[in-house]
């Protein structure tokens, strides 16, 4: 197995994670009924603690003196290789449940075929993980159900939601070299052979939403070689205020 | 003071240490402690966390140092795993009583909730009055680990320890 590679791809699903947790935590003190306000909160922290446990599996690898909150919370922007659309603002409610619907279904079924990784850390991490994304995937679907078949009001921003975040989509499924090696070699997952099986659950679910599902088949990207969009600063400068303020501080 | 130190003593000293998020429970019967074993005269305990992100975790590591220091344990090791993942089903018949005796409806056996991605939900017992006209406000609560429901004989709102 080549190092490089696999750590790579590590970095790629841990990062994923922890940007999307930073995104879903802003929602904390702020949602729009208490009950959200918990779920979304409960959700980003499963996140956070799924990308800890992979930057610990890297960090006993790369062994260069850095911990988990090193790598998570030092890097220049440059340096995370998080998909686009984990990145962006959460805009209303529509939009953040429209990337908790993509995120979670596409994310439930990789998880699925990670846990039979010949790679005894990814297949356990997924074995764990899965437990938690299944509950993510079933209040994102929930909501994706209540919006787009609820008022003309709700109907018409959610339908706006996965407009707009559909072009960020390209990304989670696209295999470049590294996903292409990791399948070569039996540990890692194929995005793209997952479009099948992800879009009959989205044309069903949509379908009894209400909503019409997108076409366009251009695509965002750069997030994998660390070419972000002008929200990530932001994000970082929020998230890893404390680290550069007060350098290795804990809790 | 190490003689004949064996991992029954450990296990127990250990059934002593309270989950700090649901401190009715001891992290023995919820099911967090995988394994005890002693060689070279180091203590070795192994953990897992019930969720990726409970943040819990390190309290009970330290809580766990602490009493075995308390019991005279200098060389020890706290290993956390995460597999096999934590489950529901590990927690004994002791811990789910202790649950609804406490408010909270105690995880149902079976894990793997396969209903629950096509939105069927098994009944929910009241912790207080044993109805099962219960209804899920939301399945995420107080904790990682809990959903939130209400009794429709009753009227209370309880937590339930959801299963995983």
């Amino acid at each position: 197995m080549s190092n490089q590679v696999y750590n790579t791809y590590l970095l790629r699903l841990a990062d994923d994670t922890l940007i999307l947790g930073q995104r879903l935590s802003e929602w904390c003190g702020h949602g729009p009924i208490l009950e959200e306000d918990i779920a979304l909160s409960n959700i980003a922290l499963d996140y956070i603690g799924q990308s800890t446990n992979v930057y610990k599996q890297l960090a006993s690898l790369v062994n260069d003196g850095r911990d988990e909150d090193a790598i998570a919370l030092t890097r220049m922007e440059s340096e995370y290789v998080n998909a686009l659309m984990m990145e962006l603002p959460n805009g209303d409610y529509g939009t953040t449940i429209a990337r908790q619907y993509y995120y979670s279904s596409f994310y439930l079924l990789y998880l699925e075929q990670l846990k039979n990784s010949s790679d005894h850390f990814l297949a356990g991490f997924a074995e764990k993980s899965i437990k938690e994304v299944k509950y993510h995937l079933q209040h994102a679907t929930d909501w994706i159900l209540r919006l787009g078949d609820g008022t003309p009001e709700s109907h018409s921003r959610m339908q706006h939601a996965v407009n707009g975040l559909w072009p960020y989509l390209g990304e989670l499924f696209h295999d470049d070299e590294t996903d292409m090696e990791a399948v070569k070699e039996g540990w890692g997952v194929s995005r793209e052979a997952l479009k099948t099986a992800w879009t009959n659950r989205v044309n069903a679910v949509f379908a009894e939403a209400g909503l019409t599902v997108p076409s366009e088949a251009w695509y965002h990207s750069g997030g994998r070689k660390g070419s972000h969009t002008e929200h990530m600063g932001f994000l970082l400068a929020e998230m890893q205020f404390l680290q550069r303020a007060f350098p290795g501080a804990k809790w | 003071m190490q003689n004949e130190l064996t991992t029954h003593d450990i296990w127990s000293w250990l059934s002593e240490v309270s989950d700090p998020e649901i401190p009715v429970l001891n992290v023995v019967e919820l099911g967090i402690v995988r394994d005890v074993s002693i060689s070279n005269d180091i203590v070795h305990v192994v953990i897992t966390p019930t969720y990726s992100g409970c943040p819990a975790m390190r309290t009970i590591e330290e809580d766990i140092v602490e009493v075995l220091e308390e019991f005279g344990v200098k060389n020890h090791e706290v290993t956390t795993v995460l597999f096999p993942a934590w489950t529901t089903d590990w927690m004994t018949d002791e811990a789910r009583e202790k649950l609804r005796m406490e408010g909270i409806a105690p995880p149902q056996k079976g894990s793997a909730d396969k209903g629950l991605l096509m939105g069927r939900l098994r009944d929910v017992k009241c912790p207080r009055c044993g109805s099962t006209q219960t209804s899920m406000i939301s399945q995420f609560g107080s904790t990682a680990c809990k959903a939130l429901y209400r009794c429709a004989d009753c009227l209370e709102p309880f937590d339930y320890f959801k299963c995983i």
